[in-house]
């Protein structure tokens, strides 16, 4: 079972890419758990989201303390939130944001492995708004073997509507673009 | 064919609701039953669902609404949650007691004060007495099953009396997960249209309920008493129906892992599948444990629990629920009672957890069974502990 940690603001998108990631793998076939951390919902406010994806049904509702993957939507709550509470030792910590990985390691103290993506400026290149949750599925994608990208798409498509054409461009560009460092 | 979908639970509810075909929806949202009736009222506006959505002020007038509407006979559903559900309590003792087989929906949550929207088990205990038959949901698969058995059961001639279906706010109701949703087919196989067998109708007056003088009340109450003791047949018959015809087959009471253990675990709701992962590791340790989790509140399966716990030495019973100045949980307290006669009775330690939305962990459960092992050795006498308090 893999577990996934989503960090956003209020309106970023974090719940959004929870269920998404969560309607990919039922759809292929897998099991899935997708929940918010439930309570008043704050436009800007730091939020998570959960992920559960596994081969088997899957029996705990407990939350999510020790996740496999961390994905961090917006760059400035490294600073206010410790985005690696918990993360196993082989986690991945998936982050939006401009820096090297050196940089990262040097600001934050991370030393799992990265995944790095300036989501922010593909966002408002492709979507033109800065929400970089589509974005970050796509390196998220990237760093693991959690889904092939193109399981992606079907829920994307049905999510977006009329604007998933873009969505699905700026997943596509981040999971060519997303710098792996282990 | 039904259909395995990713969606939340909440969302499933409401199709389940949309498949029994209900003619009228009268109901109030609040948090966290909101979008069960949000997507209900969008069924109806889009034109998928042939019904009346009465958007009612406050959830008295939906109970009251309900119940014109059942008396007039239509096959009518509601949602509800904690404060809301105490707000239509006045008229959720009316609904059995006129012998309305309406549906509702509870997305639990705890009651205030402090004031609080998260989950727990304090709305459907508020209930408990009302009348209402009660099964509790463990998963989003058995919130939609549940919902039409609840129809299928409420509706039968031989009952003819309220059902509610509880749901774990938020742990079940905001979570997307895969569920099968039958087809409508598949459902109208299942459920037949609802026929009244009496009903207001202007040609053919009648009166629904009078005033009980002391002459009528205590044989109404006790016809009531008979009535809903009497539902238990009904409702084992339409899970097994319900498994005959789609191959998930439920019960009173459930047993996971029960075979010789010495020590059992009690849960009612989601909370029974974090259990059943404790209890596979206490096992793979070698610890003799098992797990008991109650499917039907109302009435409760005393012959059903008495069978499952049969054997085991010690029970820790958890509560989702304060009895305030009680001897117990309310859970808790019932299974003592329907041990007292049982000469051989298992020891039992009472927790309560998970109040407002506080985590119970896979670990949680583990210090359960470890603590009434412990507290039964030492002989301690019988009482409870609430977990997880930061002191």
């Amino acid at each position: 079972m893999i577990e996934i940690r989503f960090h956003g603001r209020g309106g970023q998108g974090a719940v959004t890419s929870a269920e998404l990631t969560a309607l990919a793998a039922i759809e292929h076939g897998k099991y899935a758990q997708a929940f918010p951390s439930f309570g008043p919902e704050r436009r800007g406010a730091p939020v998570m989201a959960f992920v559960r994806v596994s081969d088997e049904p899957i029996r705990t509702r407990e939350k999510i303390y020790e996740p496999d993957i961390v994905v961090v939507l917006d760059p400035t709550l490294l600073d206010i939130v410790n985005v690696v509470a918990g993360l196993k030792d082989d986690g991945v910590v998936v982050l939006n944001t401009t820096k090297s990985a050196k940089e990262v390691r040097q600001a934050t103290g991370i030393t799992a492995k990265l995944a790095l993506v300036d989501a922010s400026k593909i966002a408002i290149e492709t979507l033109g708004v800065p929400i970089t949750n589509t974005t970050l599925l796509g390196a998220m994608l990237k760093a693991t073997d959690l889904l092939p990208p193109s399981a992606l798409e079907g829920p994307l498509q049905v999510r977006f509507g009329r604007i998933a054409g873009k969505n699905i461009k700026a997943f596509q560009r981040a999971y060519k673009e997303t710098i792996i460092k282990e | 064919m039904a259909k395995r979908v990713g969606i939340e639970v909440s969302l499933a509810v409401s199709e389940a609701v949309k498949l029994a075909n209900v003619d009228v929806v009268a109901a109030y949202p609040i948090t966290p039953q909101t979008h069960i009736v949000e997507h209900l009222s969008e069924l109806v506006a889009d034109g998928h669902l042939d019904a009346e959505f009465i958007p009612v002020e406050s959830e008295h007038s939906a109970m009251s609404t309900c119940c014109g509407s059942s008396a007039a006979g239509a096959r009518t559903y509601t949602a509800t949650s904690s404060q809301g559900q105490a707000l239509m309590l006045e008229i959720c003792y009316i609904a059995p007691a006129l012998r309305l087989p309406i549906v509702m929906s509870v997305a639990n949550r705890s009651l205030s004060g402090p004031i609080s929207i998260w989950n727990d088990h304090s709305d459907m205990m508020m209930s408990r007495d009302t009348g209402w038959i009660q099964t509790v949901a463990e998963n989003g698969q058995e919130a939609f099953d549940l919902t039409l058995h609840a129809f299928k059961v409420a509706e039968d001639s031989r009952v003819l009396l309220p059902m509610i279906v509880n749901l774990d706010g938020f742990t079940l109701t905001h979570v997307i997960e895969p569920i099968e949703i039958l087809d409508q087919e598949e459902v109208d196989r299942y459920l037949p249209p609802y026929k009244p067998q009496m009903r207001l109708d202007p040609e053919n007056p009648l009166t629904i309920g009078p005033v009980g003088m002391p002459e009528v009340y205590t044989e109404a109450k006790k016809a009531q008493d008979e009535a809903i003791k009497g539902a238990k047949p009904v409702i084992i018959e339409a899970w097994k129906e319900f498994g005959d015809l789609f191959g998930r087959y439920y019960k009173p009471v459930e047993t996971y892992r029960t075979e010789g253990a010495e020590t059992l675990l009690v849960t009612m709701g989601s909370l029974g599948e974090t259990a059943m992962t404790a209890v596979d590791q206490m096992r793979a340790h070698g610890k003799n444990v098992g797990l008991v989790r109650i499917r039907l509140f109302r009435p409760f399966p005393f012959e059903e629990f008495l069978q499952a716990v049969k054997g085991a030495k010690q029970i820790a019973v958890m509560d989702r629920a304060l009895a305030l100045n009680g001897y117990g949980g309310p859970l808790a307290t019932e299974i003592k009672a329907a041990l007292y006669d049982e000469p051989n009775r298992p020891y039992i330690w009472n927790y309560v957890a998970g109040l407002a939305g506080r985590d119970v962990t896979v670990e949680n459960f583990t210090e359960m069974a470890d603590g009434v092992e412990a507290a039964a050795a030492d002989g301690l006498r019988s009482g409870y502990t609430i977990i997880n308090v930061r002191e």
